[in-house]
């Protein structure tokens, strides 16, 4: 499986590249919208976006709405991972295509469970891994 | 001080044990240093054997301290998917067919930690079983822990533990963001209820369910509290009524009067009609 990581923090794209990794899933970069959706059309298409909010050039709704904008990309997850968490932008997320929402901080489990919600299973983390600034508890 | 001596970790055993029923084998003399030492510093003492001495002459504070330290309350939304597949699929609409002329369900989560897996069957009945909102049910929750007792009425959870497992559409429907906590509807929060229960203690009069979970807690116990523990939950449960146990958890060998149940990638176990 292939996910693109868009973010404009390196460390946080760094975190989750460490993450997916550890599940088996190859790993594309982008540091803002646009960048990802060069890298799309680019190919090959991946199956899962994780999309930040907050981002310069192209923000990460803009980038969830050109993305579902093509037919021809609607079998891709999207999940956002964002510190973005007003009520009313996480339904303008899921409204615009979204298919998950990860809140920063999050934990390696946390992405393991999202990634099942969306039914792609993959290779578990070791226990205790933690991760997004968080501690386990 | 930061490492307990055998004499402590010894005398913790046997309080676990009796308080909670917990077996603390010897190989978690870790779990004790690194579950104690904010109670240690929570309560401005100097040590574990500062913690077990203030047991020892009958500090009530410091003994709930410590059992809720040594409680695990790892949990999450609809922790682990199987269980509440079988509940979807198999487990409630058998007992909304049965119970159709009673018009009546009650549901007991037995170690319910800070409340997610009976908010999870409370969002999970209302977002998928509208046909039970006339009916009168009871969604209970009981937990040793004073603490996370505490925080499952609150109903308000860290963005942490919001991530775990909780599907997006479900967060946007039925939680409002309070400062940085999130917030379950009180549309859910007034139809459960929790309570402060030991499952290892006698039990208080109480009624009969229609579907009891209790996963990951037999793990903890040794054989002898398993049965107990089993036998008691049977005799609280409806004919026909059913049992949720974890992945590693089974009636088979401790008691009879269960039927199991293969249900997807898990199993329930049915009670046998009496």
């Amino acid at each position: 499986m292939r996910a693109l990581v868009v973010d404009d923090s390196r460390a946080m794209r760094s975190l989750l590249r460490q993450i997916l990794l550890q599940l088996g899933i190859e790993v594309a970069e982008a540091a803002e919208g646009r960048a990802a959706i060069d890298l799309v059309e680019a190919g090959p298409v991946p199956e899962l976006v994780l999309v930040d909010w907050h981002m310069p050039v192209m923000d990460g709704l803009e980038l969830v709405t050109e993305l579902r904008a093509h037919k021809e990309w609607r079998h891709m997850a999207i999940m956002m991972v964002t510190t973005e968490s007003e009520h009313e932008n996480m339904v303008r997320a899921l409204l615009a295509g979204a298919n998950e929402y990860l809140i920063k901080p999050f934990t390696a489990d946390a992405v393991v469970e999202k990634l099942s919600l969306l039914g792609l299973h993959c290779a578990t983390v070791p226990a205790g891994d933690s991760y997004g600034g968080a501690t386990q508890p | 001080m930061t490492t307990a001596t055998a004499e402590d970790f010894q005398y913790l055993q046997g309080f676990l044990l009796d308080r909670s029923a917990i077996v603390l084998s010897e190989d978690k003399q870790y779990l004790v240093e690194t579950r104690l030492l904010p109670v240690v510093q929570r309560h401005g003492v100097e040590s574990i054997t500062d913690l077990v001495r203030a047991i020892r002459r009958g500090d009530k504070t410091v003994e709930t301290a410590v059992v809720d330290a040594m409680t695990t309350n790892e949990t999450s939304w609809f922790r682990d998917a199987a269980p509440f597949d079988a509940l979807r699929n198999l487990v409630l609409p058998e007992l909304v067919a049965s119970n159709v002329t009673r018009r009546r369900l009650a549901i007991w989560s037995a170690a319910c930690s800070t409340g997610q897996e009976l908010y999870s069957v409370a969002m999970l009945l209302d977002s998928e079983f509208s046909d039970l909102a006339s009916w009168r049910v009871d969604l209970h929750g009981t937990d040793l822990s004073t603490t996370v007792v505490q925080r499952a009425r609150t109903g308000s959870f860290t963005a942490l533990e919001i991530n775990r497992g909780l599907p997006a559409t479900l967060l946007v429907r039925y939680f409002r963001r309070e400062g940085a906590q999130f917030v379950i509807a009180d549309s859910i929060r007034s139809r459960v209820r929790f309570e402060l229960f030991n499952l290892a203690r006698p039990w208080p009069p109480m009624q009969d369910y229609d579907v009891i979970l209790l996963r990951n807690v037999l793990i903890y116990f040794d054989v002898e509290t398993k049965r107990d523990v089993l036998e008691r939950v049977r005799g609280r449960l409806r004919p026909g009524g059913f049992l949720l146990l974890g992945t590693a958890e089974t009636t088979r060998g401790l008691v009879d009067g269960f039927r199991p149940i293969p249900v997807g990638a898990t199993t329930v176990f049915r009670r046998e009609e009496s």
